[in-house]
Order: C-alpha cells, then structure tokens, then sequence
C-alpha cells in the first residue's frame, strides 16, 4: 500500500549568513509514525522543526506538508493547514496573561463556529485527557509547575484535533517519573487519536520509548534515516557516542528484547 | 489510499429513517471531525437536538468513517451528558467516547453584581499607592545604605554600568531633545513677539525666553522625553530580567540588585539628565533667537550679550538641579517598576505604562514644588 507522505522534505539547506546548518537534507515522514530527530547541541534540530512549521524560510529546497508546499504561493492552503497540525514548544509558549482554559479554549474560539459551551466541554476533556484536573483550569500559566506547563501545552496543541503534532524536547526539563508519564501519555494519545508525531528530543529514554524511526542530524546532514535497530549498527562516530556511551547503553539495555522482538 | 485526502473532502451525514421494528432511526455517516464539523454545526446541531428529544429513536453510528473527539462530544451533548440508550456503534470508535464519561464540573455562577464595588476599588487604589509609596521608599533607603558603603569601598563602585547608563541615557538621547527644544523654541518665540509687538516691548522677548526656557521649559522637557525613553527602557529591562529569572541569577550570586542595577542607573540618570537639560535649554535658546531676529529684528549679537543681564545665573542653577532631582527620580520610580513586574507578558506592558505615567507625573509634581520653593530665587 502507498501512502502519501504527510510531510516531505526535498534538497533543503539552511544558511545563517556564512554558517551553513543544513545542506541538501531530504526527510519523509510517513501517515502514523513516530519520528525523531537527533543530533548534538546546534546540529540544526529544532531550526528544521520549525521549517517544517513554516516558521523559517530554508535557504533553497523545499518542504511539503500534507502535500502542500509551505513556501509556496498559495498562502490560503498554508493557512489552513495550520487547523491540522499542533506543535508543543520546548518551554510551552502558553500565553501567560491568559488562564490555563483560555490557553486551550485559544484556537477553539478562534474558529469562530463553535458555542462556548462545547468549547468549555472540549477544553475540560483535553485537559483530562493529559492529566490536569478541572480545579487547575482557573490557574494563570505562571503558577503551574514545569510539567503541568508541558501537559496544559500538549493539551493546546491538540485542541484543534490535529492529524499531525511537532513535539520539540517534550521530556526536557521534566523529572524521570513526570517524563516517563508524560511519554506514556503522548504513546496513548498517539495510538487513540491516530496522530503522526514529528519530535526533536536529547532523551534517550524517550527516543527508545516513542521512536519508530530516528533520523540523525550530524555535520550539516541527515546520516541516517531508520529505525532505531538500523540506526544503533550505523557506525557514524555521533551515533556511536550518543547510543553507545554509557547513558545510551542503559537505555537501549532496557528495551533490548522489544528491539529484537519487533 | 491517502487517508488524509479522503478526510479532508468527506462530510458528516446524517440520515433519518424509520427502522424495520417501526421505530425512528438516526443514520449517521461519513467525517465527524471537527475540521468538517466546525461550518456546519449551526445546522447540523439543531437536527440532532431534535431527534434526541425521542427516547425510543435509534442512533446508528455504524457508517461514520472517522470521528474525533469534537464529534463525539457534540453527540454526547445532544444525548444530555451520557450515552443514549440505543446506540450502535463501530468498536474502534468506542474509545473516542470513553474519554467523555469524565464529569464535568459545572460552570462557575456568573458574578452577581456588587453596589459596593467602586467604594472597594477605590479602598484598594489607596492603598495601592500607599504601598507604592512605601516600597518606592525602601528601594532608596536601600539606595543609600548601598551608596554609603560604596563610598567606604569606591574599588566596587560599578564605574563601567555608570558610564554605559550615561552613554544610553544621555548621549543617544541628544539627538530627540535637540529637535524638540528647537521647535518648542521657535514656537514660544514665534508667539511671544506677536503679543510683545503690540506693546512695542520688543526687546522683553530676551527675558521671557530666557527665564522660561532655562527656569522651567528646559527641564522639564528634557525630563519628560526621558522618562519617556529611557525611563521606559529602564522597566522593560529589569521586568524582562524578571521573566528569564536573571535578577534571581544576581541574587544567588550574591550581587544585590540595588548595587548592580539600580544605583548605576541613578547616578547615571542624575549626571546625564543636567547635561541634556543644558542642551536642550541652548538648542531651544538658539530656536528662539531665529524667530525673534525674523519676527522682531532682533540680531543674534543683540540677544547673547542682553541675556545674561535679563536672566539671573540663579535660573541655570535652579534648572540644573532640577535636572538632578528629575534624573534621580524618573530611574528610582522605573527600577521601582521594573522590580515589581511579574513573569507574565501582560504586567510587562502595564508595569512599562504605569513607570512612564509615574515619572511624568511625580517630574511636574516635583517642578510645581520647586516654583514654590524657589518662588525668590532668581527672578528680580
């Protein structure tokens, strides 16, 4: 069976004046997947996320999301492609005068169709859907802890339903147990809603949990794009330090037979 | 086949037929998602509501292709908040509805109106301003306690935040204070010489310019435009090293905020702004003499050699010292703001407003209590 990819990138290179970030990287991401993007510290990971959010212009090449070309012409199949994606920011980027329901109730309002009382229904749902209970909703987004921050933020990211959903660090700054739950949440969510997750992450642990393929941003290229079994035999110095130093070790040690298994 | 292009064009249906056993029955067909949905709602919900009101009706789920939780939610609605009776549905859809069986809490009542209201708001703007006022006082004791021990120990004076504070605040702020002296100049010229004329006290024009521009207009203009530009910055800067956590950064470090970020920018206010009020008064002086020689025909020469007899030096000293206060107070009450700003983007913008308003009222309330301070000094 062919699928469409939901997004394509083709021959992109990025430029920062004389710094070259990226050149000549082409990436797929298919229809249900669970992509991550690794690479070291200023390797171009989150500069790629956000062109493919349309936030940044790459210097040439191009990228195509849900088939449409965001650095097109047609600015109206850009605008609403964006009802079909959500992005959860590194820090959360909730709007801090706004309270935890009007952060989620955000893009719901801003269709302009709905009532508010569905609205006030499907922004309680979305809330326990991740976690946070209804005596928060009334909370300003300063007075949330680090991971609630996260959990009200995925919550908004998925308000509108979207088929399609950028995590950038979901895990990072989140304590082992607050980032295991959270990983275990955005598995569930991710299974029931049928999303397609693109995730730029450092964590390990959260690599092994939610990957189905990783792709390795590494000296201005993509090295490899595959599974996670195909990436860990690849011999590319980055990847032998990021999973075969001791951290990565004992995170693929713990899933080793699921590895095998699959 | 690409999911996502058949989603995208599908629609939600929804068929009413009369079931084999006589009774009504719902079929429901295609995308209840709520990108379909959203366009259609004001359509589709009244239709639902009204065959929910028949209790035996059958709803027939079974030809939705996708539904998300939007949909869900707008049939659980229909259906009162539970699940009807008679419902058939696909299983895989059956999770989608789970997530709905959370109660709702309800929705908080809508606030009754109070008649005693304005009197509380007004309470609560006293004491406001009485604690403004308090903690506007404890930041310049602190100021001075800080000051006092900086001159026991001058080798921790901040010299490089000083001299960067009077570069900012003085120097860059040259070039506004020059334009706005200037054309205020011509004005009060320009329209002083039309009423001197009619008296034929031409040569008064020296006076009048002299004393009001250096006495009163000079300062307060100059202080004005900077309270409104660098007090403004002054806010912004300390309430966004607020938001990213820098102040507690210096804190932890051990470096007080008072010594680091406050005092520099006092004393740098208190030397730059006297300086820029004496341009300002020379650039406004300069501005008032053209429109006088144009007006009056009174030659440039002429008004240079009268003014120092017309106006007493007393004048330049006062404006001068106006100048000080101003400086000293216009960057205490914006760190005083600064300071206060929460990490939130909406106290940002009304710290950054209400140190600007502040200033500019405490600058003409503080110039009205030198007029009569000082109401003999300097005018003979």
């Amino acid at each position: 069976m062919t699928t469409a990819p939901i997004i394509e990138i083709r021959n992109l290179s990025t430029r920062f004046g004389d710094f070259v970030v990226h050149r000549d990287i082409s990436l797929m991401v298919r229809p249900g997947e669970i992509m991550s993007l690794v690479g070291g510290s200023g390797s171009g990971k989150t500069t790629l996320l956000r062109q493919m959010l349309g936030l940044e212009r790459p210097a040439s090449g191009e990228v195509r999301v849900f088939g449409v070309s965001l650095h097109g012409d047609d600015t109206d199949a850009v605008r609403r492609l964006r009802n079909r994606w959500g992005m959860l920011f590194q820090e959360g980027a909730l709007f801090s005068a706004l309270t935890v329901f009007d952060n989620v109730a955000l893009p719901l309002r801003e269709l302009r169709t709905l009532d508010e009382q569905l609205i006030h229904d499907l922004v309680l749902m979305k809330l326990d859907m991740v976690g946070i209970e209804a005596r928060h909703a009334v909370k300003m987004p300063s007075d949330l802890s680090g991971g609630m921050v996260k959990r009200v933020a995925l919550a908004r990211a998925l308000a509108l339903e979207p088929e399609l959903v950028f995590l950038d660090e979901p895990t990072a700054g989140l304590d082992p147990d607050r980032s295991e739950s959270f990983v275990r949440l955005i598995k569930e969510l991710h299974e029931e809603l049928n999303l397609t997750v693109v995730m730029v992450t450092h964590d390990l642990d959260t690599l092994v949990a939610l990957s189905h393929r990783v792709a390795v941003l590494c000296e201005q290229r993509l090295v490899i794009v595959g599974t996670l079994e195909e990436v860990v035999k690849n011999t590319h110095p980055f990847i032998c330090n990021f999973f075969m130093g001791e951290r990565g070790r004992r995170a693929l040690d713990a899933v080793k037979d699921v590895v095998l298994v699959t | 086949m690409a999911e996502t292009a058949s989603s995208k064009a599908a629609q939600p249906e929804l068929q009413r037929r009369t079931g084999s056993d006589g009774k009504p029955r719902l079929e429901l067909s295609g995308a209840w998602i709520l990108r379909a949905l959203e366009r259609r709602l004001g359509e589709l919900a009244p239709k639902l509501a009204e065959f929910a009101t028949d209790r035996d009706a059958q709803w027939d789920l079974s030809g939705v292709d996708v539904i998300d939780h939007a949909g869900a939610m707008l049939l659980w609605r229909t259906w009162g908040g539970r699940r009807a009776a008679n419902v058939v549905l696909k299983p895989e859809h059956e999770r989608v509805f789970e997530r709905l069986n959370v109660a709702s809490p309800p929705r908080p009542a809508p606030a009754r109106i109070d008649w005693l209201r304005p009197l509380e708001a007004l309470g609560r703007g006293v004491f406001l301003v009485l604690d403004h006022g308090v903690a506007l006082l404890t930041v310049l004791g602190q100021v001075v306690l800080d000051a006092m021990t900086l001159v026991r120990r001058p080798s921790r004076i901040p010299w490089r935040e000083i001299s960067a504070n009077i570069y900012r605040t003085g120097a860059q702020a040259l070039g506004i204070t020059a334009l706005v002296g200037f054309l205020i100049g011509v004005v009060l010229s320009y329209l002083s010489s039309q009423q001197l004329k009619l008296f034929g006290a031409d040569a008064f024009i020296v006076t009048i310019l002299g004393i009001s521009i250096i006495r009163e207009l000079g300062p307060v203009l100059a202080a004005i435009l900077i309270a409104g530009r660098s007090g403004s910055a002054i806010t912004a800067q300390l309430g966004v090293m607020r938001v990213t956590q820098e102040l507690d950064a210096m804190a932890v470090m051990g470096i007080p905020h008072t010594v680091r970020l406050i005092l520099p920018k006092m004393l740098a206010l208190a030397i730059s702004l006297p300086l820029v009020v004496l341009w300002t008064d020379a650039v406004a002086l300069v501005g008032g003499m053209i429109a006088a020689r144009t007006e009056l025909g009174i030659g440039y020469t002429y008004f240079v050699s009268t003014l120092p007899d017309a106006v007493p030096v007393a004048n330049l000293w006062l404006g001068l010292g106006k100048g000080v206060v101003f400086g000293l107070l216009i960057a205490l009450v914006a760190c005083h703001f600064g300071l206060r700003i929460e990490p939130n983007t909406e106290s940002l913008g009304i710290g950054t407003t209400n140190s600007v308003v502040t200033s500019i009222t405490v600058v003409i309330i503080v110039d009205a209590i030198f007029a009569v301070l000082f109401k003999d000094v300097g005018i003979s």
